[in-house]
C-alpha cells in the first residue's frame, strides 16, 4: 500500500511535554499502592486527566453520497474513534458534544468552534474520504486548536482498494499516526494482531488470529489435534506453538507468509510454551527431553538447542525481556507450587520473584520494567481468592493486582505499546468458557474480544 | 505480513478490475454480429467463472486454498460448500480426493467450473490379526492399573508403587506388549505447567517400570496435561480422577 505524505508540520513543543506512558502510569500506581500491599483490593483510578490530551475526532466528510462511500465512511469513523479511545492516552470528546459541521479540509474547519465548550478540544482529527477508480482515499488531518498560526500537526493520505476492510485498515493507520505523534513517539497498536488458541466445535483447539480489537478472526491451523500457546515472531512472519502429536506435545512453526507449517526439529516429548527472543534469532521453551522439564533455547528451526535450567522440578513458560534480550522470566515448581523467577539468558543469576501462591504465564513488558503474570495467591483446595492478573515491577518486586472477582484469569500478554494487556478470562472458572479480554495496563477499560472457547492470547510485537 | 496481505488484496483488486475490463470488452465484441432471431430479446451474457486450488494435491489432513473468480454472476455456489460470494477464497481440508464444482448463474445462463484436489491418503497396512484382543485388553487392565497422584505432585504414592510392581511383573512376563503411559492433570492451574506435570507423572511411572526390569523402548509416554479431562466437575473426587497415569496397550 502506498502512502503519500502531503505535508508534515513538526509537532508543537508543548505536546512533547505530554508523555503519558503506561510505564509512568503503572509506576505511579505502584508507588501509591506500596503501603497497601497487604490488601487484595487496591482501588485507584487511572485518571491522569491532567495529562490526557482532549482529542476530538470529527466525522469524515464523504465525497459523494453513493452507498459504498457512505458505508466505508461509517466504518472509518467508528473504527477511528474506537482506536483513539482504546489508546488510553486521550480524553475523547464525545461525538454528541462536537460541533455539527464535518470539515473535510483545513480550509473548512473553524478551530475556535472546536476549542470552545462543550467540545473543548485541544486537538481535532478530521478529513475527507472518497472512492476513485475502485480505490478508497482518506485524507486525514490533525490540528492543534491552540496554535492559531500553524495549527496543522500533520496531514497524510491513506489509500487502498475500496472495501469495508480497507476502510478499517485506513482508520487504524490514521489512528496509529495520531497516537505516534501525540504520545511522544510510541507507536499505536491499532494495526497489531492477537494470536490465540480457539476450541472448535469438535472440541479440538486450533490456532487463530485476529485484529487487536477483535475484528477479522481467522483460523490459521487445521491440524485436528490440540494446538496451544501460540507465540508470534517479532517480525510477524512465523507463529510458534505447541501441538499434541503421537509423541505428546511438540513445537510447531506456522509461516504467516506461506500459510502452512514449516520445519522445526523436536526432540523428546512435552516441548511446550515457546517464546521468541526480541531479535527473532532464538526460541526459548520448556522441554522434557532430558527427563525433567527444563527451559531450553534453540534457533528458530529447533537446532543448536541448549539447556538453561537444571534444577529438577518443573520449569515452564519462559518469556524474554524484550527491551534487552538478556533476561528470561519463567515459572518454576522447584520449591513446590509454581513461582515466578527471572534469570540471565545464559541461565545464571536465577532470582525468585513471588513469595507464595501459584504463579503462571509471565509476559515481560516492552520497556523491560514490568512483568505481568497470573497469580492465585491463596492456591489450594478450599482456599479463598482466585487466579487474577498482576503486574510486578522487576527491580523492586512490588506488585499490583489488575483484575478482581471476574473469574479465573490467565495468560496475560503485553501490547507492543506497553499500555495494554490482553488475557484469558473464564467468568465461571470452566476451561471451556474462557474468552479473550483486553484492558489498559492499569486494569481499566476492559473489553471482551471473543466468544467463549478462545484462550492463550499472544499480542504481536508490532 | 500486513504489507503482504495488502499487496495481495491490491493484486486481487487488479485482477478483478482486469477481469471486469475483459468482460466488458468481450461483451462489445459479442454484440457486433447480429444475434440469431431465435435468441431471446433480452440478451444477458452468461457469467464467466474460474476456480483454482493451491496446492492441487495434498496429504491427508493438510489444507487447500480454493480461489474462485466470476463475472456477471448473480448467484455462485460450490458443491459441498454451498452459496459463496461471487469472488472469494476458502481454505478446505478434504478427507479424500474431491472435485470442487462451481456453478455461477445469472439471467443469461449458467457457467460451471471445476477443480480437482487430490488427497494422498496413507495406505493403512492391513491390521495384523490381533490375538484375541478383547481378552488380552481385559487381562492387561486387570494387571496394569491406572495410578493416581496427590495434587501438584508427581511422586508415586505407596499404592501407586504397589500397582507398578504388579504391572511390572505382568509386563515382564509378556515381553511382546508395548505400552502407552498417558499423564493427566486436574484442570486447576496453568495449561503449560500441567503438561509438564503430566509428563513428569508419566515419566515417574516409566522410571519405576524400567527400574523393575522393563525395557524402556517398550514404553511410550504422552502428557495430555489438562487438555483431555476425564471428569469435569469441581470436586476433589473428580480432580483426583484426573490426576492420574493411564496405561494402555500401544499397538
Amino acid at each position: 500500500m502506498s502512502i503519500r505524505v502531503i505535508h508534515t508540520e513538526p509537532i508543537s513543543r508543548r505536546h512533547h511535554l505530554l508523555r503519558p506512558t503506561a510505564a509512568l502510569l503503572v509506576l505511579s500506581l505502584l508507588s501509591a499502592a506500596t503501603p497497601l500491599l497487604a490488601q487484595d483490593w487496591v482501588h485507584l483510578t487511572a485518571g491522569n486527566n491532567n495529562t490526557e490530551i482532549r482529542l476530538a475526532a470529527a466525522n469524515f466528510q464523504p465525497a459523494g453520497s453513493d452507498a459504498a462511500t457512505l458505508a466505508d465512511k461509517q466504518t472509518f469513523d467508528s473504527v477511528l474513534f474506537a482506536d483513539l479511545s482504546n489508546a488510553g492516552i486521550f480524553a475523547m470528546v464525545s461525538k454528541s458534544l462536537a460541533p455539527q459541521s464535518t470539515p473535510g479540509s483545513p480550509s473548512q474547519i473553524n478551530l475556535a468552534q472546536w476549542a470552545q465548550a462543550p467540545a473543548s478540544a485541544a486537538m481535532v482529527a478530521f478529513g475527507n474520504i472518497s472512492i476513485q477508480n475502485g480505490n478508497l482515499f482518506a485524507n486525514g488531518f490533525l490540528d492543534d486548536t491552540r496554535n492559531s498560526q500553524y495549527p496543522q500537526v500533520f496531514a497524510k493520505q491513506y489509500t487502498g482498494p475500496a472495501s469495508d476492510q480497507t476502510a478499517r485498515e485506513l482508520a487504524h493507520q490514521f489512528a496509529d499516526d495520531i497516537i505516534f505523534r501525540l504520545s511522544g513517539g510510541s507507536p499505536g497498536i491499532a494495526e497489531s494482531k492477537l494470536f490465540y488458541s480457539q476450541r472448535m466445535s469438535n472440541g479440538v483447539k486450533e490456532i487463530w488470529m485476529m485484529d487487536y480489537d477483535g475484528a477479522n478472526k481467522e483460523q490459521l491451523t487445521h491440524l485436528g489435534e490440540d494446538s496451544i500457546s501460540p507465540a508470534v515472531s517479532p517480525d510477524n512472519s512465523v507463529v510458534a506453538f505447541s501441538s499434541l502429536t503421537h509423541n505428546g506435545f511438540e513445537l510447531r512453526m506456522y509461516s504467516l507468509l506461506l500459510g502452512r507449517l514449516v520445519h522445526f526439529i523436536n526432540i523428546g516429548s512435552a516441548n511446550v510454551s515457546p517464546a521468541w527472543s526480541p531479535n527473532g534469532q532464538q526460541l526459548a521453551f520448556s522441554s522434557s527431553r532430558s527427563g525433567a522439564s527444563e527451559i531450553w533455547v534453540s534457533d528458530p528451526q529447533g537446532s543448536l538447542s541448549r539447556r538453561l535450567t537444571d534444577y529438577g522440578g518443573l520449569d515452564v513458560s519462559p518469556t524474554w525481556n524484550p527491551k534487552t534480550g538478556t533476561q528470561i522470566a519463567f515459572i518454576s515448581g522447584r520449591t513446590g507450587l509454581p513461582q515466578l523467577y527471572i534469570m540471565d539468558a545464559d541461565g545464571s543469576g536465577v532470582t525468585r520473584m513471588t513469595d507464595g501462591g501459584y504463579a503462571t504465564s509471565p509476559s515481560w513488558s516492552p520497556n523491560g520494567q514490568f512483568i505481568t503474570f497470573a497469580w492465585d495467591r491463596h492456591y489450594g483446595p478450599g482456599a479463598p481468592g482466585g487466579q487474577d492478573i498482576y503486574v510486578m515491577e522487576v527491580s523492586t518486586k512490588r506488585w499490583i493486582q489488575l483484575t478482581h472477582d471476574i473469574g479465573r484469569c490467565d495468560f496475560p500478554t503485553w501490547s507492543p505499546d506497553g499500555r495494554h494487556i490482553a488475557f484469558a478470562n473464564s467468568p465461571d472458572g470452566h476451561d471451556n468458557h474462557t474468552r479473550i479480554v483486553s484492558m489498559l495496563a492499569d486494569g481499566t477499560q476492559r473489553q471482551v474480544l471473543t466468544d467463549k472457547g478462545a484462550d492463550m492470547p499472544d499480542w504481536s510485537w508490532k | 505480513m500486513i504489507a503482504q496481505r495488502t499487496s495481495l488484496r491490491n493484486k486481487a483488486a487488479l485482477v478483478a478490475t482486469l477481469a471486469l475490463l475483459a468482460a466488458s470488452g468481450c461483451h462489445k465484441k459479442q454484440a457486433a454480429p447480429p444475434p440469431p432471431a431465435a435468441m431471446a430479446p433480452q440478451t444477458v451474457a452468461p457469467p464467466t467463472a474460474s476456480i483454482t486450488a493451491d496446492p492441487m494435491s495434498i496429504d491427508l489432513g493438510q489444507s487447500v486454498v480454493l480461489n474462485w473468480r466470476t463475472t456477471n454472476a448473480t448467484s455462485v455456489s460450490i458443491d459441498g460448500i454451498g452459496q459463496v460470494p461471487v469472488n472469494g477464497t476458502q481454505t478446505v481440508s478434504p478427507s479424500s480426493s474431491t472435485n470442487f464444482h462451481l456453478v455461477a448463474t445469472n439471467a443469461g445462463g449458467t457457467t460451471e467450473a471445476n477443480v480437482r484436489v487430490t488427497v494422498r491418503v496413507p495406505e493403512v497396512p492391513a491390521a495384523p490379526p490381533a490375538p484375541s484382543n478383547m481378552s488380552s485388553d481385559a487381562e492387561f487392565h486387570a494387571h496394569v492399573q491406572d495410578i493416581f497422584f496427590a495434587y501438584d505432585s508427581y511422586d508415586l504414592s505407596a499404592d501407586a508403587k504397589a500397582s507398578i510392581s504388579t504391572a511390572a511383573a505382568y509386563l515382564n512376563a509378556h515381553p511382546d506388549i508395548k505400552i502407552l503411559i498417558g499423564g493427566y492433570c486436574d484442570d486447576r492451574g496453568s495449561a503449560a505447567y500441567n503438561i509438564t506435570l503430566g509428563e513428569n507423572r508419566a515419566n515417574a511411572a516409566k522410571s519405576a517400570l524400567v527400574a523393575a526390569g522393563m525395557d524402556g523402548s517398550r514404553i511410550r509416554v504422552v502428557s495430555y496435561g489438562k487438555e483431555k479431562q476425564f471428569c469435569t466437575e469441581d470436586t476433589e473426587s473428580c480432580w483426583q480422577q484426573n490426576r492420574r497415569d493411564q496405561f494402555s496397550i500401544d499397538r
